[in-house]
């Protein structure tokens, strides 16, 4: 009989893993030196970013708040720091922030850029969190009367006169549709709400106001600047490209020759050509091609150009969200017996601006990068402020300090925009990935 | 059966409305006359205004003396020229800075896109970070801010002087001062064209052989040393017809005189700060598509092909950047499309492109607003539309052939 000499009943503890394969050291080599490439690039990164934290630490170590020009910090630096220290001169921020802010807006109505900056927070609050309630939303309509009020001033009625054309076009389709005539009602709406704001906007408003006046100081178009007018540009465009773009996508999608054609025709030539021209176009032509004594402002006409420009790229991005939709949904649309508009609204459009959240942000992102170009066409945004800084002899030849903070201002923006979108494609996806 | 073949149906115009058949053609008629309508209204205030203005349309002012200096230009160009001229020399500098941004942008864009997806997390954070950075800052400030690096950082031609002087010269060759950039230029000696030519015959010969040896490899599976041959083929010829031609082409190197380098070639900071600007902040997109269109190439492709036992090396160069190329490329063209549209905005430093002679001196000195913007638009147009032919071009090319 065979005698098993030894058994075992119990399993071996398994032994500790070696050194190198276990917490930080596991995680360096495999991370930073798994192998000679890889090794030599992360001495390189980490020669880079030490390169870059030791001119930068002492440069805002030694950052200088409160001097009247630029060779008074150079000479408070060499003071403080020893002969041949750099640092940054912070004072012109310092100086000048309000101006980055407002721009030559009226120092004593600062208040009301202000006010309607909160107020568009809270009027933004409803359209980007849906947890919110929705009748909220009626605040986030009247909001761009109540901006335009704050900002450029003037009485109230002329806003609320505005905003009554859509009350008379409503109550215009109303009555016509309960008189029986339901099929020129859309038509004679739109024609009313029109001829409401050419002939009637003006007296009415003036007739209010000349029983109860609520005006404010009115503050003229060339004092806007700064983050106020990038914002004014950017938000309105935003407002008015998605929509505008939606319909040019719809165009641009149609069974009609003429209507596809003129679609296809407006993108292709915004697109094809750069937002710097149209700006000149803004600029010096718009006046040719409108009535002759018609002079708006320039802070309008930019918008509109913007607006038009980004609606283009929208139209494009909302296109292919619609060409990305399986052909099953436009189809189940029909089967349910919905006309064109009920179908995309509650079917097609949903799904294509979901798919395209990614690209319209994108966009958003790009129109608000672009408001910066009306500096080119004169107006003080942040770039043409920071140009125009540079060119005072007090802080001639300052570069990082502006710059930087106009750039760290658009970067903190824009950053912030492309993580709210990629929240909302989390939150929006229904398929199971 | 439908209504629609009902015989005898009589035509209501409610018809124009609610029948489907008829309502798309009332909604086009309505578009077009209010199209129509729109249009002669603006060609009507147009031409209304152009009369108040004592205007008119005519693009005669291209011949006339344009009076003004342009800092950099391709073609010979004073300013006795014409109008016409200038306006060429702008949509040259335009092409100029163009193609210099889509070389560099593409170089630093696919590094910088492929690092991002390296294996390493130190320089897949540090290329993130570039992109985050340089896509989210407007480029007009990145122009706005390399200018201001260049002016202001950089010393001016008199600190070379001296006997301990605070700047240096690079390799003793480029100057960079705040001026711009001087370095040196090719000088031509007779019998330069043999040189040239016989350069122009090797790349040729390079790209012919290449296709042959990839023929060859298909055909019978032998693989050819093509780097060393490529390479041979490419420096040989040109160094020997160099030789026999006694060096017609030599370098002229820039020289520090009294008051300013001299000699040499000079590069504008203008153009510098532009195209550097513009290559910066383009790279940053292009590495997002050179990474996304690496990344849409399947797992599972990269795995079979290690499955057959090929190298990294090989599974990069032979299964994945081929698939990715059709997702990277088109998208890569109309970034170049964008860098070109930006280039527009060279007039914030100073470089005179198309829209800095065309449409800002031109049109200011001539006050012809309408013909200059006109021809604008029409040039960044054609321009835009050529450009978008070849990526429609390509794209049906190289698209998958499925069902």
């Amino acid at each position: 009989m065979a005698e098993v000499a030894f058994v075992r009943h119990e399993m071996e503890p398994p032994q500790a893993p070696p050194s190198g394969q276990v917490g930080p050291a596991r995680w360096l080599r495999e991370n930073l030196f798994s192998s000679w490439l890889n090794a030599l690039l992360t001495i390189a990164s980490v020669a880079l970013l030490w390169w870059l934290v030791s001119h930068m630490l002492p440069w805002f170590a030694h950052g200088v708040w409160n001097a009247g020009s630029l060779t008074e910090c150079r000479q408070i630096i060499q003071a403080t720091w020893g002969e041949g220290a750099s640092g940054a001169c912070f004072a012109v921020i310092r100086e000048r922030w309000q101006q980055f802010l407002f721009g030559f807006y009226p120092v004593h109505l600062y208040w009301r850029p202000t006010l309607t900056f909160f107020l568009l927070l809270a009027a933004l609050a409803p359209v980007l969190v849906s947890e919110l309630p929705r009748r909220l939303l009626w605040f986030s309509a009247a909001f761009p009367g109540l901006c335009y009020w704050l900002l450029w001033g003037g009485s109230l009625w002329v806003p609320i006169a505005i905003y009554a054309g859509f009350v008379v076009g409503h109550l215009a389709q109303r009555l016509l549709a309960a008189a029986g005539y339901g099929l020129v009602a859309p038509f004679a709406a739109a024609l009313a709400t029109v001829l409401w704001w050419l002939y009637l906007v003006g007296p009415v408003a003036d007739a209010f106001a000349s029983v109860v006046p609520l005006a404010l100081t009115p503050v003229a178009s060339k004092l806007f600047g700064g983050f106020m007018l990038s914002t004014v540009i950017g938000m309105t465009g935003i407002a008015f490209s998605l929509p505008l773009g939606v319909l040019l996508a719809l165009g641009r999608r149609s069974d009609m020759f003429i209507v596809k054609a003129l679609s296809i025709g407006f993108i292709e030539f915004i697109r094809g050509v750069p937002l710097i021209t149209l700006l000149l176009v803004a600029t010096f032509l718009l006046n040719v091609f409108l009535p002759p004594g018609t002079n708006f402002d320039i802070i309008l006409r930019v918008i509109i150009m913007v607006t038009l420009f980004a609606a283009a790229y929208m139209a494009e991005t909302i296109r292919g969200g619609l060409a990305a939709l399986p052909r099953g949904q436009y189809e189940a649309a029909d089967a349910l017996g919905l006309d064109y508009w009920k179908s995309m609204r509650l079917i097609i459009m949903p799904q294509a601006l979901k798919i395209s959240i990614p690209s319209i942000v994108g966009n958003f992102i790009s129109l608000f990068k672009d408001t910066t170009l009306v500096a080119i066409i004169g107006l003080l945004d942040p770039l043409g402020l920071v140009t125009s800084i540079r060119a005072d002899s007090n802080w001639n030849g300052i570069v990082w300090e502006l710059y930087g903070f106009v750039a760290l201002l658009f970067l903190l923006c824009c950053y912030g925009m492309s993580q709210y979108s990629r929240y909302l494609e989390r939150k929006l996806r229904t398929d199971r990935r | 059966m439908t209504s629609a073949e009902m015989p005898g149906e009589r035509f209501r115009l409610s018809m124009l409305i609610y029948d489907t058949r008829y309502r798309s053609l009332t909604i086009q008629v309505i578009a077009l006359i209010s199209f129509m309508l729109a249009a002669a209204w603006l060609v009507n205030n147009t031409v209304q205004n152009l009369a108040a203005l004592g205007k008119t349309f005519d693009f005669g002012f291209l011949g006339t003396r344009a009076g003004y200096d342009i800092n950099q230009t391709l073609i010979p160009y004073t300013n006795d020229s014409t109008h016409g001229r200038a306006a060429i020399v702008g949509i040259l500098n335009t092409f100029l800075v163009a193609i210099l941004g889509c070389l560099l942008a593409t170089i630093m864009g696919v590094l910088i896109g492929i690092l991002r997806l390296s294996p390493n997390w130190l320089v897949s954070k540090l290329a993130g970070t570039y992109v985050d950075v340089f896509r989210n800052v407007p480029v007009l400030l990145w122009i706005f801010a390399f200018f201001a690096i260049l002016t202001d950082m950089t010393p001016a031609p008199a600190a070379f002087r001296g006997d301990n002087p605070s700047a240096q010269m690079i390799f003793g060759a480029v100057a960079i001062t705040n001026r711009g950039f001087y370095i040196p230029w090719p000088v031509l000696a007779p019998g330069w064209q043999l040189v040239v030519g016989i350069f122009a015959l090797s790349v040729v010969a390079v790209v012919a052989f290449g296709r042959y040896a990839r023929a060859r490899q298909e055909a019978t599976g032998e693989i050819l040393p093509t780097f060393w041959i490529k390479a041979g083929l490419l420096v040989a010829p040109t160094l020997l017809a160099d030789l026999l031609a006694g060096h017609p082409i030599s370098f002229d190197f820039p020289e520090l005189q009294r008051f300013n380098f001299e000699g040499g070639g000079f590069i504008d900071k203008s153009l510098i700060a532009l195209w550097l600007a513009l290559s910066f902040y383009t790279a940053a997109y292009i590495a997002e598509n050179v990474r996304g269109g690496i990344q849409a190439v399947s797992r599972g492709q990269t795995e079979a092909a290690a499955a057959l036992g090929l190298r990294p090396n090989r599974i990069m160069n032979l299964v994945v950047l081929p698939q990715a190329m059709r997702v990277i490329i088109p998208p890569l063209i109309s970034q170049y499309l964008n860098l070109t549209k930006n280039s527009s905005l060279a007039i914030a430093v100073g470089y005179m492109d198309a829209r800095a002679t065309l449409g800002g001196i031109t049109m200011n000195q001539t006050g012809r607003e309408l013909e200059c913007m006109l021809l604008l638009m029409g040039f960044y147009l054609i321009l835009s539309l050529l450009i978008s032919s070849i990526m429609n071009w390509y794209d049906a090319r190289v698209s998958l052939k499925e069902r």
